[in-house]
């Protein structure tokens, strides 16, 4: 029997990047088959060209032995391939029902829709793959795992034994994963092909067959899953070792830097933030954990003095400034990156130079009361792109011809030279390599032992058990659990996240 | 040179297709355009024609600077219209009532319409800000209000008194004493040319519109002030995030539009003396154009200021030929702007593309080396 899909020598050029070179891939029908790489590897890419979003520039594509050439998803679609994107393409205010038949509804004749014969269609597809669904639900009232559920019923509604399944993890907590896992064991039970990207190994390794490492755009290796280890794996897809967020020894002093009290903070007239009391001490990195959307947001935005603050205080080394603005903010010494570099970090259409002063450009090296020193912003960033390593052949070019890792390089080294005192990192990252993040952690050690008092929000768990000196979780608003890194596994704060697991909190959270 | 390049291929481009639609036109009204390109071309050597091409050209750039310091930050001030409008009635009644040493009325006069200018502009930027009113929407209105409600009712109240024999001349604000003028500068002129003939006068605003410039370029370029600004209107939440408070942002942003605004109405008061019953009128929205077309920039908008006025006062010499309608001119500087618009926009998508391209390769050539030594070391 002919191989599901079958990609010979696929190469696809973008301006200044291969982003897949002379790629090679064979999956097999019924198999679970997973693509690992690192961010750029070129995985999103190939995916694309196999969903036909994308045409390749050399290659073939064989789709069950039969040579295929996609010019848009719907030919995809008729090859019965199907693809589950990362961000759900969902309407909230539709039923599930609705929501699957959306673009293929099937009709009485004359328009109007055929309710009966789609529930049955529908029904049936679940049926045969074993997927529980409550098909007269709102989506909006769905929880994210269930919506990628509906995602991929979606997709086997319109006849795909094909699936891709974009990071379909990434936005799961491992409850979550362990539901998805259990559901694409039924759909290969049930005959379908899946080709899922993820670069988190240990999930990869529990529910792959076989795993395909790229590397740059190259296929470094296909193998099956067995005898192989997290650690191989990582050292295909890094190809060298590989960097750990592990702290050295602690050096949390008795300094109290940030103290934040009974914090209540409103988002859109809701209560986001419920009465939220903290302390970071100089040297600490404080780790907030939460699933995303649980007030993380908006206990950054009352820090940085952009959130609507009801109640409670915030104090920086014993000053009351919750009342400042955020320019005097940062100029008393609090450094900030956000989550979303391109939304609150970047100006992206000005040069590097540019984007070192914002938000220092009110002091100097960078600028003064009125003026902006454009020799003093330039060389500054000369020596942010020297120590910090960004990557460009000059500060004159704009940020968005920067890859993400030096985009986020230097805004990393642009908070981090102006000496701040305090530093609220969202998310610091989030969608660079393996190489930018390890420089990142380094950098943020660094400052740590330099007696920085860091809060570090990540939805990458290693990553807040790795650096942090205390970890707090968040769920709905409120600080649910306090926890020391030395002895929590993902699965623990997983837990703690999704609210399955409760610790007893007493109103003042800086007591332990 | 690459830059250069990118920054001159759109405006060429777009003026060559401007020409080509403007000759098609031409041509299918049954006029010679080649005739009439060569009385407008002809015409606009000589002169006095030049200095009438300055005199038109030094408001059309106040305006434009106007419009650019608030689309700087992503501000839509359609208000120019009606902030200058009420800025020339109210220096110039200001102006009529007092007398003073040259220098000193001629400042005042100038102060007092940028204030009235930045004051009326700034009803926009406080609606904005504390009512969430879009600007485009309220500067609209604030321009009706102006020209429909406040000028007429007001030039009614300050009609200078008139003599026994009615004179349309007598209609308009008190005169200003000539203390209160800017003087012209057709001495300076004709320092590097010949004596201007046909009692043309170059106006002196244009020494001030040069200054405006000059400040426009200092203000965006150098100072904290245009730094807040320009970043406001790239990424406003970057802005916020980076300490510039955003209200404030837009509430001086729309003040000092509408302080150079004040300045245009000062050139024909410059000239007229006063307030005059039929104020040149229109010379706000053209500012949108001609800032649009030099893309915001000080020395563009120069260029496009010095086209639109060529268009406006070269096309008069095709009334007294017949070779075509002047018309022409309004419709090629529509033509210039659509062209525009969207020539800069292929324009910065392609340069955007050339960076990331350039910018990869030179890291490309760099890090084929470095990962040879990672892969070395291992």
């Amino acid at each position: 029997m002919a191989p599901a899909i079958e990609l010979e020598g696929i190469t696809k050029r973008f301006p200044g990047v291969v982003a897949n070179d002379n790629v090679n891939l064979v999956v097999e029908r019924g198999e679970i088959h997973a693509i690992c790489g690192e961010n750029g590897a070129g995985k999103s890419t190939l995916m694309k060209i196999l969903y036909g979003m994308q045409p390749p520039d050399e290659g073939t594509m064989r789709v069950n032995g039969q040579v295929v050439d996609f010019s848009s998803p719907i030919d995809a679609i008729d090859k019965g391939i199907g693809m589950v994107h990362q961000h759900f393409m969902l309407a909230d205010q539709l039923t599930v029902l609705e929501n699957v038949i959306l673009g293929a509804e099937p009709t009485h004749g004359g328009g109007r829709i055929n309710f009966a014969e789609a529930e049955n269609h529908l029904r049936s597809v679940a049926d045969d793959y074993g997927l529980k669904i409550d098909v007269h639900e709102m989506v909006e009232t769905l929880e994210v795992g269930e919506r990628q559920r509906v995602e991929i019923i979606k997709v086997l509604y319109r006849g795909a034994e094909i699936l891709i399944l974009d990071e379909p993890t990434a936005v799961l907590v491992p409850q979550e994963v362990e539901a998805l896992f259990e559901n694409m064991r039924e759909l290969r039970a049930n005959g379908a092909t899946i080709l899922f990207i993820d670069h988190k190994l240990d999930e990869v390794l529990e529910i792959a067959d076989s795993i395909t490492v790229l590397r740059h755009g190259k296929t470094v290796a296909t193998l099956p899953n067995e005898g192989v280890t997290a650690h191989e794996l990582a050292e295909l897809m890094v190809g060298s070792e590989l960097p750990t967020p592990a702290t050295a020894e602690s050096t949390v002093t008795d300094t109290v830097a940030l103290a934040i009290r009974d914090l209540t903070v409103h988002e859109d007239g809701r209560v986001a933030l419920e009465s939220v009391s903290l302390s970071i001490h100089k040297g600490e990195i404080l780790g907030i954990a939460g699933v995303e959307g649980n007030g993380q947001g908006e206990l950054v935005d009352a820090i940085i003095g952009t959130g609507d603050i009801r109640n409670g205080s915030i104090e920086l080394h014993g000053e009351d400034i919750t009342r400042w603005d955020v320019r005097a903010r940062r100029e008393a010494g609090i450094g900030y990156v956000p989550e979303d570099r391109h939304h609150e970090g970047l100006l992206l259409t000005s040069p590097l130079w540019e984007n070192a002063a914002l938000g220092h450009q009110t002091e100097a090296p960078y600028g003064s009361r009125w003026f902006i020193d454009r020799a003093g912003a330039r060389k500054q960033t000369e020596a942010i792109r020297e120590a910090f390593d960004v990557r460009t052949p000059s500060i004159d070019v704009s940020a968005h011809a920067l890859s993400g890792g030096n985009q986020q390089k230097l805004i990393i080294g642009r908070e981090l030279t102006a000496n701040p005192s305090l530093l609220v990192a969202a998310h610091p990252t989030r969608g660079i390599d393996v190489g930018a993040q390890a420089a990142v952690w380094d950098q943020m050690r660094q400052a740590r032992a330099d007696g920085l008092a860091t809060l570090l929000i990540s939805a990458d768990l290693d990553e807040l058990i790795g650096l942090s000196d205390t970890i707090v979780v968040m769920l709905r608003g409120r600080l649910v659990a306090r926890l020391s890194p030395d002895d929590v596994t993902p699965r623990d704060l997983g837990a703690y996240m999704t609210g399955a697991a409760l610790q007893d909190m007493t109103t003042d959270g800086s007591a332990a | 040179m690459r830059r250069i390049a990118f920054s001159l291929a759109a405006p060429v481009g777009a003026f060559v297709l401007t020409v080509i639609i403007s000759t098609i036109a031409l041509w299918i009204f049954g006029s010679d355009p080649f005739e009439a390109y060569g009385d407008m071309l002809g015409h606009a050597r000589k002169l006095e024609t030049q200095v009438d091409i300055l005199n038109r050209a030094t408001p059309f750039y106040l305006s434009a600077v106007a419009a650019a310091i608030g689309f700087r930050m992503n501000l839509f001030n359609i208000g120019v219209e009606g902030q200058y409008l009420i800025a020339f009635l109210i220096a110039a009644q200001v102006g009529g009532l007092i007398s003073l040493p040259t220098v000193l009325h001629i400042l005042i006069i100038m102060i007092v319409a940028m204030i009235t200018g930045a004051l009326y502009a700034g009803i926009a930027g406080v609606l904005k800000t504390t009512r969430g009113v879009n600007e485009v929407v309220s500067t609209i209105m604030l321009n009706a209000i102006a020209v429909g409600g406040l000028i007429a009712w007001l030039q009614r109240e300050w009609q200078a008194p008139l003599g026994e024999q009615f004179s349309s001349s007598d209609l308009g604000t008190n005169p200003i004493d000539d203390s209160g003028l800017m003087p012209t500068i057709n001495g300076l002129l004709e320092i590097f040319t010949r004596e201007v003939g046909q009692g043309k006068e170059l106006t002196g605003m244009l020494l001030i519109a040069v200054l405006v410039g000059i400040g426009y370029h200092v203000l965006l370029n150098r100072t904290r002030f245009g730094f807040d600004l320009r970043a406001s209107g790239i990424n406003p939440f970057a802005a916020r995030a980076g300490g510039v408070p955003p209200k404030r942002m837009v509430v001086a942003a729309m003040m000092l539009s509408g302080a150079v605004a004040g300045l245009i109405g000062i050139v024909e008061l410059a000239d007229r003396g006063k307030f005059p019953p039929d104020p040149i009128q229109g010379l706000g929205f053209a500012g949108i154009a001609v800032a649009l077309l030099g893309r915001n920039h000080p020395g563009g908008m120069v260029f496009s200021a010095l086209l639109f006025a060529f268009l406006d006062v070269s096309s008069g010499v095709l009334d007294t030929t017949g070779v075509a309608s002047r018309e022409i001119a309004t419709i090629m500087q529509g033509i210039v702007l659509l062209t525009a618009v969207v020539a800069y926009g292929v324009a910065s998508r392609v340069k955007e593309r050339d960076e990331a391209r350039t910018a990869a390769e030179a890291l490309a050539a760099g890090a084929s080396t470095s990962t040879e030594t990672v892969g070395a070391s291992a």
